[in-house]
């Protein structure tokens, strides 16, 4: 078992008004210093048997024509650190 | 002249662009998404809804039933198709349109009576409007924002592409206040806006809406 | 760790063990009434059914004894179009044409505070499983809310879940939201109300009950897993000991969540399937799963039919593995339903579900019953893994819960409350009415609620005649014939607490009067009775005054209840809620071409119907100018409101009305402003007497009628006929509020207040 994670945010140009909500909300709470908020979208995938090379294509086919729409966002896949059985 | 109406997982208003064929003079066809049979249909209407709950993104896993493969590969040929609001959002994530639909600006679900400006009437669905008309149509939608890079949109603007844009305001931030858009042939229509809620005075708002739908048929008669 | 199973061969052999049930919520005589009835102590799974529905909340214990003055109360012209009453899921009633209606609002008031989004969306789920249960086609939702005071930081907290909430899951469910009410007062603060209304239709023949007959059938659970939702109380049963459940220890299990989420896109699926198995003939009995789960609802199904049932429980499909029996059948995890299916036909069933990507599972049978066991009230027998968890007589653990004559009296306050009237407040001069006015229509009870109705589908379905703002919300039924119905909800809290009898006849009357004046027929009521809490005797004369004032005031205007909810403990801390007892009234129209809206167009005369009477106390303008609640409700006469019910309904089918609206909260004045903006057309009219009187009084049994010149004879003829009192205003046109001598206002200045509060408040 290992695990993939995928994560899907919008493209920089993109307008997120969910991450602009957040960012709204900072000073209000009190919390500065931050610039800027994007929110994205993160999937964990349990990956059976061994990751090989090939699963990971998979997993980046899956990840650009399922996970994401490339039109309006961004995605990056990372192997989880220690779940590698 | 017959209409097909795909009805997927969570589709909303197929019964109502179903109707709304019936009122134009069309003969309504119920469509499913896991067939691969448009059952000789001679236009398609992807209605409204929140196709597989809209989870991942809008339209995002309607795109991949086994309906859309015939129905992207009918497009292709000339048959007519006309995606509302999630079926909007379905021709996007297919490619058959360019651009994406995200979340309203203001993040809030708007259901409200809209005026749109008729931008252009070169298309299959929007030929018995005038260029330039005003009309009031019934939006309402959560993931409405029409975005797309500003090359493209230059284009949909160039090849006269923008098929209606919102007057007043701009309910959900699209880009250049961006009703709709059509594809290169004009077969292909994306619409934001819910014409199959304006196609009588009793329900809805008026009768605008129903010119969407004679548009179809008449070019199907003329064809 | 988890506490090794107890099973019923357990509970003889350790027949003293120490049981949480106090930690349940049961009383030390319901615990011993329930070792009676088993005759030994209960195993763990028993204990959480029997505490689950013998809470108030299942059971009605503390309102049961007055809840059954709406079924004694009831005359033959009540009974006349009545199918179903009271008891079932919800009523249904005939509207004509084959078809039937059902229709129930319920609240979810307390799950609403803790979550405000998910505690409102599965508000509206639940209601929509009682409607489909019943075998009808959901049709239209609507939510009648209360808040605190609009500025209020709490208030900015729970209105936006909420009202996401109810637009969130009803659009995705495809179901027009046509109405309801927000309403702001600080009684509310930190116990807002969220009540939920869905009406169904189905053609006669398609109705379905909830029971379980047939011996041999198969009991089939389908729709969404089940997972660890709303169990949070129950947390005590699954662990070895109390303190593990309470604390976040390591070695004990994870509280469980008090909180249900909704999912509609599965909601959506299963009215779907739902609606293809009652087609097709599939189903011999169904019940929802809502509150208390499977323990609800396989109790209930077993005890309204043969008696008889086996569930075996290890089936049931999880979301959660390590979820414990206990948790299982108290999980109140949303989407799912229970249906009863003869064997040959469970497999075109289950095929059926494939179709609609609905998990289906045969979790049990219909079973035999001696006659002993009959007469005992059952037997429902629950296994896992073989092992029986669960034996007991299904009728006690669903009916024979206790029933409690709780003590009321009215309070030592009510007399002081009385005598403060709102008539001795100081009133505005003739030159400050116009400032009056202003104020008034952007208060936040008054004011433009688009803000928070436009964040709901109001159009989905294709069938909405009429929604928010009109006086009730109106679908059409048939296309062919025009066959439709109107619903409104109404309350006014404050009526009811100056005097809960006559408090809660005038939320029936004006639910019935905005009903009646859209043109549809009054036919039939649901309540959603919001309290405080049941052991405060105040609280529960507030209830009982209130039930009798409904009960009799439903034998007047000749319509009877058909079902509806009592939520109670509505309080914080030693506050409780301006009694609220919400009333829904159902109305049929024979041809939705014939309803009567309330914006009216130029050149129309304008009536005011019913009397007028120097009456303030409990009114909008001493809430919002002088923050004063005191003196007696404005006076009922429901033979009145009857009489104008009737003339609205004869003059809507005859076309003599071109507009009508009703006259309520915020008086005269208000109706002027919201027939006015509705279509931008404005009106001159003269009031006789006191101006201010004549504008702000909240008198009841009257509405505003716009009437056509050439229907002027006709339309006075008909209301000479009825008895109705008719008072010329003026006329319509123009874009201004002229009321002649008194004031003058442009409808821009008039829209431009009354739309700017809710939206510069929730910004």
């Amino acid at each position: 078992m290992a695990r993939v994670v995928v994560s899907v945010m919008p493209k920089p140009e993109i307008l997120d008004p969910q991450g602009k909500a957040v960012h709204g909300a900072l000073p209000r709470l009190g919390f500065t210093g931050i610039t800027d908020v994007r929110q994205g979208k993160r999937f964990e995938l349990e990956v059976e048997g061994e990751l090989t090379e090939q699963r990971l294509a998979e997993i980046h086919d899956l990840a650009e024509r399922l996970l994401s729409n490339p039109v309006i966002e961004d995605y990056t896949v990372t192997v989880e650190p220690g779940v590698v059985a | 002249m017959k209409i097909g109406v795909v009805t997927f997982p969570g589709s909303l208003d197929d019964v109502d662009a179903q109707r709304a064929v019936r009122l134009a003079g069309g003969e309504p066809v119920a469509l499913w998404h896991g067939d691969h049979d448009l059952r000789g249909v001679d236009a398609v209407v992807l209605p409204g809804g929140f196709s597989y709950g809209d989870y991942l993104r809008c339209g995002a896993i309607a795109r991949f039933a086994p309906i859309m493969t015939s129905v992207v590969e009918a497009a292709g040929g000339g048959l007519p198709v006309l995606g509302i609001c999630n079926g909007f959002q379905i021709l996007c994530e297919s490619h058959l349109l360019p651009g994406a639909l995200i979340r309203n600006d203001h993040r809030k679900f708007v259901c409200v009576d809209q005026r749109l400006r008729i931008e252009s009437n070169r298309t299959a669905w929007t030929s018995a409007y005038d260029e330039g008309q005003e009309v009031t149509i019934v939006l309402k939608n959560g993931e409405g924002g029409f975005v797309a890079d500003q090359e493209t949109l230059d284009r949909l603007e160039g090849e006269g592409r923008v098929v209606a844009r919102y007057l007043d305001r701009n309910p959900n931030g699209s880009m250049r206040d961006i009703a709709g858009i059509a594809n290169e042939r004009g077969n292909v229509v994306g619409l934001m806006p819910h014409p199959e809620h304006a196609v009588e005075e009793l329900c809805g708002v008026g009768t605008d809406g129903l010119g969407f739908f004679t548009s179809a048929l008449k070019a199907l008669t003329s064809a | 760790m988890a506490a090794p199973l107890d099973t019923v061969a357990h509970a003889s052999t350790d027949p003293d063990r120490q049981q949480p049930w106090a930690e349940l919520g049961l009383k030390p005589d319901e615990y011993a009434n329930i070792r009676e009835l088993l005759g030994r102590r209960p195993t763990s799974s028993e204990l959480a059914m029997y505490s689950v529905m013998w809470s108030e909340h299942c059971s009605y214990k503390s309102s049961k004894v007055h809840l059954r003055q709406f079924g004694e109360k009831v005359t033959d012209e009540m009974r006349e179009r009545l199918m179903v009453g009271m008891g079932e899921n919800a009523g249904v009633v005939d509207i004509g044409q084959g078809y039937a209606v059902t229709f129930k609002v319920e609240s979810h008031n307390h799950p609403s505070y803790v979550e405000p989004y998910q505690g409102a969306a599965t508000g509206v789920g639940g209601i929509v499983r009682d409607i489909l249960s019943m075998g009808a086609r959901p049709v239209a939702v609507m939510d009648p809310l209360r808040f605190g005071p609009l500025e209020a930081d709490d208030t900015h907290r729970v209105l936006p879940g909420i009202v996401a909430g109810v637009g969130g899951y009803g659009n995705c469910l495809g179901l027009p939201n046509i109405g309801g009410e927000a309403v702001f007062d600080p009684s509310y603060a930190g116990n807002p109300l969220v009540n939920a209304l869905c009406v169904g239709v189905m053609r006669h023949e398609e109705l379905h009950l909830a029971k379980a007959s047939g011996v041999g059938n198969a009991v089939i659970l389908y729709g969404a897993r089940t997972g660890g939702d709303g169990i949070g109380g129950v947390s005590v049963l699954a662990s070895e000991t109390f303190e593990a459940s309470t604390g976040s220890t390591a070695s004990g299990p994870a509280k469980r969540p008090s909180v249900q989420v909704g999912d509609p896109f599965m909601e959506k699926l299963l009215i779907e399937c739902t609606l293809e198995v009652f087609a097709e003939g599939l189903v011999a009995g169904i019940q929802d799963l809502g509150g208390a789960g499977l323990s609800c609802a396989t109790s209930e199904l077993a005890s309204a039919g043969d008696g008889g049932m086996r569930v075996w429980l290890d089936r049931v499909p999880l979301r959660d593995s390590t979820l414990s029996p206990e948790e299982i059948l108290m999980s109140e995890s949303q989407e799912r339903m229970m249906a009863v299916v003869e064997p040959d036909k469970v497999e075109r069933f289950l095929e059926i579900c494939r179709k609609w990507e609905v998990d289906a599972t045969v979790i049990g049978e219909v079973t035999e019953v001696t006659e002993e066991e009959r007469a005992a009230g059952g037997r429902l027998v629950v296994e896992w893994h073989g092992e029986v968890v669960v034996d007991v007589p299904p009728r006690t653990v669903a009916h024979d819960g206790p029933v409690y004559q709780r003590p009321f009296a009215r309070p030592a306050w009510q007399d002081e409350l009385q005598a403060d009237v709102a008539e001795k407040l100081p009133r505005p001069s003739a030159g400050e009415l116009r400032d009056t006015l202003l104020r008034m229509v952007a208060s936040p009870n008054l004011c433009d609620r688009s803000w928070i109705t436009d964040q709901y589908d109001r159009y989905v379905l294709g069938n909405t005649v009429l929604a928010q703002p009109e006086d009730a919300g109106m679908v059409r039924v048939d296309e062919e014939t025009g066959l439709g119905v109107a619903l409104a909800t109404d309350c006014n809290g404050r009526f009811a607490k100056l005097d809960p009898y006559a408090g809660a006849q005038l939320a029936l009357a004006e639910a019935y009067r905005n009903v009646a004046v859209t043109g549809a027929r009054p036919i039939a009521v649901s309540d959603c009775l919001n309290f405080g809490s049941p052991e405060d005797p105040d609280v529960m004369w507030q209830f009982a005054e209130a039930v009798r004032g409904l009960a009799d005031g439903c034998q007047v205007l000749g319509i009877p209840v058909t079902g509806g909810n009592v939520s109670l403990y509505n309080q914080t801390g030693e506050t409780a809620i301006l009694p609220t007892p919400v009333v829904a009234v159902l109305g049929v129209v024979d041809d939705v071409r014939r309803r009567t809206p309330v914006g009216w167009t130029e050149g129309q005369e304008l009536f005011l119907l019913g009397t007028t009477s120097e009456e303030l106390s409990g009114s909008e303008w001493a809430h919002v100018v002088h923050g004063h609640l005191g003196g007696l409700p404005p006076q009922v006469d429901l033979a009145a409101e009857r009489a104008l019910g009737d003339l609205m309904v004869e003059a809507g089918a005859a076309g003599l009305v071109s507009a009508a609206h009703d006259v309520s909260d915020g008086g005269l004045a208000q109706t002027l402003v919201e027939g006015s903006l509705r279509r931008g057309v404005g009106v001159q009219v003269s009031i006789e007497g006191d101006p201010f009187v004549g504008l702000f009084a909240e008198s009841a049994g009257r509405a505003v009628v716009a009437v056509a010149p050439e229907n002027r004879e006709a339309f006075l003829e008909a209301a000479g006929r009825h008895g109705v009192p008719v008072t010329p205003l003026g006329t319509t046109g123009g874009s201004a509020l002229q009321v002649a001598g008194v004031l003058d206002v442009p409808l821009e200045e008039l829209r431009e207040a009354w739309t700017g509060t809710l939206p510069a408040a929730l910004a």
